[in-house]
């Protein structure tokens, strides 16, 4: 179950500093939206802002409308929103105290689930549907820290999977990857869609070509265009993305 | 400088090191071996049995101050403990600007103060009221002494975990405190422990606030609210003695108190060891 | 490891073979039209043509987008320039052929002015280098496609010989002219046609080896030399 975002006026500081600014934006259900943009022009923290991991630094603060399927986010309780709004991170974090199993189940488990056969099902299938399954069934009982480096970030994503989300976020999942690695992750990002609305932060443009339906260009803190990715990519509307797409920027 | 006054200036810093890290250890390896040739003999199963024979008799143990320091040790880590690693979660998780760098500051001055002075506030507050001697009073000196120790420990070693453990616990979805004590805490298992194991090795060998809160047993104690044997009470009272069987005693004693200590950090790091320890 | 982007290029290849069975069907009913006398199938070719042009703009586009989106290399990105230009040459054969069912067309009504031997033939062979270009093209077999090459000329000497046979047509009874020009004109599109297939061929080749096997100087050359020999 997928599920669709509105963004309107999202305002985000840090302290005093105005991160983001006037952001409006809708996120197309089942669909894979990806946020370009330069070096701190506000990306990481927008997609913060959807689950509100960005209120956790100190200092920091949102104002603005985020609705999720009609559900004003900023009116919930933060903690109920970030099993809605799952996240996978730039370096993977798999819990180092923790076995693969663990780690996979650790989001329903240390929620209260308790019944083994659900927390054995619920590892399965969320390790099959982050394309590790095969290479770690047989060791389930490893350390989760143990894996390389690719394997680690897909085990991070069975994780976020398992909670079952209707939004997966990926804040520059591939950026710590190597290549190869990078492409299973690309794969497995297509194959997830459709049951996923997925928002994805990179700064490598050709991912965003090679995995997105829609794409969202920031810069300084402000949406400047967003659109079908093909478009964006083939004939973009405003002259500073075209600067931004063609390298001819800075 | 020539490469060959850069290997010259490497090689005299390296025995520098060499000679520095001997000059260390040498003292501890002397104590130990001292200890070891004076008091070897004197150990054998009655010490451990016996209870110390009356004066002038020889022979006897010091089976009530073993266990004395056991029950007193049991004690101090059941208040100091718990308080202590709260305390450190707290220090380490809270968010508040103020309240936190207050109780830091009370936690090292309280680090700082003379055991003696802390056994005449547990004799204030719990000898004098209660008018004997106790268990509890020694236990509840114990545990002062250590709090602070565990205390900052704890939190130093959680504030090593990093930051993105936490998000990632956050961003599945969970409370901030379940991220701490499910997440966090696991991870800094290794070095909180090490944290409780120096404050034990610290204050099992603390003799002065024992002197007016356990005061000492020549026997079994008769519960925990009644006066308690000690390891260090007991070798202080032989040591001053005149009779050589005493400081035999003494010396089998303190081997004893080393070993105990050793025996419990050994089997606290056994017990504690996780399958997949973070790195420390 | 399987990925989504090979189900767009099978695509891209599926779409183009789709394209390449037309043009064959286009070629085959533009000289029924001239040897069976057959206004139906003129009507056939023309409305084949609407379809050629929407595959190819189609064709097209799915190639610029995979392009533009999926940034390409090696055999990739041979395969998907390739495409284009094959796409572009199955468009020129559908026009050739449109050119043949039109002058077929305009001899419908007319009487004949020899039976017709060579051109059927020269068809047969542009069809079987269309269909062998296209085959070359799924199975990545650049033997077959240097056997279309050279099957070239087979059909540049029939073009010749359908000259020679027609002039003398037309030397002897000028009232032939017309009529027997038409027919030159239709050889001659016949081996445009060929010429396209042997493009096809050639992109072939770059897709599969990274040669690029084009003589266009030798083919002028050779062009030129039989020219002058009429």
């Amino acid at each position: 179950m997928a599920d669709g975002i509105l963004v309107k006026q999202l305002n985000a500081w840090f302290g005093v500093t105005h991160v983001l600014k006037d952001v409006d934006l809708s996120v197309t259900p089942g669909g894979l939206t990806a946020i370009i943009g330069p070096s701190g022009c506000g990306k990481s923290t927008f997609v913060r802002c959807l689950n509100r991991m960005h209120e956790v630094i100190p200092g920091a603060r949102a104002t603005g409308t985020v609705l999720l399927e009609g559900d004003d986010l900023y009116a919930q309780d933060p903690v109920v929103i970030r099993r809605r709004v799952g996240m996978v991170f730039q370096k993977a974090n798999p819990f180092p105290t923790m076995s693969v199993f663990d780690n996979a189940v650790a989001g329903i488990r240390l929620a209260g689930v308790r019944n083994r056969a659900r927390l054995r099902e619920a590892a399965e299938r969320a390790l099959r549907q982050a394309a590790l399954w095969d290479e770690v069934k047989d060791q389930l009982g490893r350390s989760g820290a143990s894996l390389s480096g690719g394997q680690q970030q897909r085990l991070c994503i069975a994780r976020a999977l398992a909670v079952e989300p209707s939004v997966l976020l990926m804040d520059e999942p591939c950026s710590a990857l190597d290549p190869i690695a990078t492409a299973k992750i690309e794969e497995l990002m297509l194959d997830l869609r459709r049951h996923l609305t997925i928002v994805i932060v990179t700064h490598n443009m050709q991912q965003a070509a090679r995995v997105s339906e829609w794409t969202a260009f920031f810069l300084m803190g402000e949406l400047i265009e967003m659109g079908v990715t093909k478009e964006l990519f083939t004939t973009p509307r405003d002259s500073r993305t075209e600067a931004y797409i063609t390298g001819r920027f800075g | 400088m020539t490469t060959r006054g850069r290997h010259v200036k490497s090689a005299a810093i390296g025995g520098l090191t060499a000679v520095a890290a001997l000059v260390v250890v040498t003292p501890l390896l002397l104590v130990f071996g001292f200890l070891l040739y004076q008091g070897a003999a004197a150990v054998n199963l009655d010490f451990f049995t016996h209870l110390p024979k009356p004066v002038g008799e020889v022979g006897g143990g010091m089976a009530n101050a073993i266990v004395g320091s056991l029950i007193l040790l049991a004690l101090a880590a059941a208040l100091g403990l718990p308080l202590g690693i709260l305390g450190g979660m707290y220090l380490a998780e809270s968010q508040d600007r103020r309240l936190p760098l207050i109780l830091r500051f009370l936690a090292d001055v309280l680090n700082g103060v003379p055991s003696i002075v802390i056994g005449i506030f547990a004799y204030t507050v719990l000898v004098l009221p209660m008018r004997r001697f106790s268990a509890l009073a020694g236990g509840f000196a114990l545990a002062v002494i250590m709090v602070p120790i565990v205390l900052r420990t704890t939190e130093e070693m959680l504030r090593l975990v990093p930051r993105t453990l936490r998000e990632a616990g956050l961003g599945l979805g969970l409370s901030r405190w379940k991220v701490a004590v499910r997440v966090v805490l696991p991870t800094a298992r290794a070095g909180i422990v090490t944290g409780v194991m120096v404050s034990i090795a610290r204050v099992a060998g603390e003799t002065a606030p024992l002197l007016f809160t356990a005061f000492g047993n020549r026997f079994w104690h008769g519960g925990l609210d009644q006066p308690i044997a000690a390891l260090p009470l007991q070798i202080f009272a032989y040591a001053i003695a005149p009779y050589d069987d005493w400081h035999r005693q003494a010396w089998a004693g303190a081997l004893v108190l080393i070993g105990l200590v050793f025996v419990v950090s050994l089997a606290a790091r056994v017990a504690t060891r996780g399958r997949y320890s973070a790195a420390r | 490891m399987e990925r989504h982007f090979e189900a767009d290029l099978q695509t891209v290849r599926e779409r183009l073979l789709a394209m390449g069975g037309v043009a064959e069907s286009m070629i085959r009913q533009s000289v029924q039209a001239l040897v069976g006398r057959d206004e139906s199938q003129v009507q056939a070719v023309l409305a084949h043509e609407e379809q050629m042009d929407l595959l190819c703009i189609e064709i097209d586009d799915r190639c610029f987008t995979l392009l533009a989106l999926q940034a390409p290399l090696a055999s990739d990105l041979r395969f998907l320039v390739g495409g284009i230009k094959i796409n572009s040459d199955l468009e020129r054969i559908a026009d050739q052929a449109v050119s043949i069912a039109l002058r077929a067309q305009g001899l419908i009504t007319q009487p004949e002015v020899k039976p017709l031997i060579d051109i059927p033939r020269m068809a047969t062979l542009a069809q079987d280098m269309v269909r062998q270009s296209l085959d070359a093209f799924v199975r990545r077999d650049a033997e077959l496609a240097r056997r279309v090459i050279e099957a070239d000329d087979e059909v540049d000497s029939l073009r010749d010989q359908v000259f020679r046979e027609l002039l003398v047509y037309m030397m002897a009874d000028t009232a032939t002219i017309p009529r027997a020009l038409a027919l030159i004109l239709i050889s001659r599109h016949l081996e445009r046609i060929a010429d396209h297939a042997t493009n096809i061929a050639e992109d072939v080749i770059y897709i599969v080896r990274g040669e690029d096997v084009r003589e266009r100087g030798d083919k002028e050359l050779r062009k030129g030399l039989r020219i002058a020999a009429h």
